[in-house]
């Protein structure tokens, strides 16, 4: 039998739903404990998507798409610049569907990194640069994002328009 | 999934993008058109027609092989975009750099 420590973690998901009085359905909460593997990405955006996009208000296209490309851009921030891609680390992603928002948040196991230093990117020559584009798009597609202080936990939110 | 390329008579090799281009898979785009510039293909139109969604990986892969293209004496354009994915080129200004047509036929026209 081989260590399990050394075998290559695989995706966990756990989704919660809890009934809320009213007219407002349920609320959810998905977490996914997800390997660091680029080739999860689309998985885990689809089982978010298809786990709290529930209801009128997460249906229109641009509110899905901006969710898609967000979740995306966090995750492959987290498996490239905070574990590294190093397989014996995971990604948590945190999901939860509330009465007027969606809440996710993405935490690596790496040392974090200065949030605080974000490039615009949209002027030469740095428009030709083929990377650092992710946080600029999240802080567009989203309603609010924040980061914990080691800086390896971000946390977005995209509320009901 | 993959990234076919046609070529057509008039030259122009073209890429469709069916479902995401994203970190996963842009470096299967990149080594498909570096194959076809080494080989000495020189004009490329990357369809977007069946897209869902790009990510920043995606748009950073188009913009280093659109420049691989012109350093060769090429040119690469975009078409097939819906407003969802013009709107991500419109906010980090890469709607600039690249020559974006509404549809395939119109990126061919004149190529």
């Amino acid at each position: 039998m081989p260590d399990s420590d050394s075998l290559p973690a695989t995706l966990r998901l756990c989704v919660r739903r809890t009934p809320l009085r009213g007219p407002e359905g349920s609320r959810v909460e998905v977490s996914l404990r997800v390997p660091s593997d680029v080739a999860c990405v689309e998985e885990v955006v689809d089982l978010v998507v298809r786990h709290c996009c529930r209801g009128e208000w997460t249906a229109a296209r641009r509110f899905r798409f901006n969710l898609r490309v967000a979740v995306a851009e966090a995750l492959a921030n987290a498996i490239v610049a905070g574990n590294g891609e190093d397989c014996s680390k995971s990604v948590l992603v945190h999901a939860e569907l509330l009465q007027d928002q969606i809440r996710v948040s993405v935490t690596d196991e790496g040392p974090g990194f200065d949030f605080t230093s974000l490039r615009e990117m949209t002027e030469p020559p740095d428009l030709e640069d083929s990377n650092g584009r992710g946080l600029f798009l999240i802080r567009h597609l989203v309603d609010d994002v924040y980061f914990n202080s080691q800086g390896n936990s971000i946390c977005m939110t995209l509320r009901r328009h | 999934m993959g990234f076919a390329l046609t070529k057509a008579p008039s030259g122009v090799c073209r890429v469709s993008v069916e479902g995401q281009l994203i970190v996963g898979n842009r470096q299967e785009l990149k080594t498909v058109i570096q194959d076809a510039v080494d080989k000495g293909d020189r004009k490329f139109l990357i369809d977007f027609s069946q897209t869902g969604y790009i990510d920043s990986s995606g748009l950073g892969a188009l913009v280093s092989l659109s420049k691989k293209v012109r350093e060769r004496g090429g040119e690469l354009r975009l078409a097939g975009l819906n407003e969802d994915l013009r709107s991500l080129f419109e906010l980090t200004k890469l709607d600039t750099l690249f020559a974006i047509a509404d549809t395939p036929e119109q990126a061919l026209a004149g190529f």
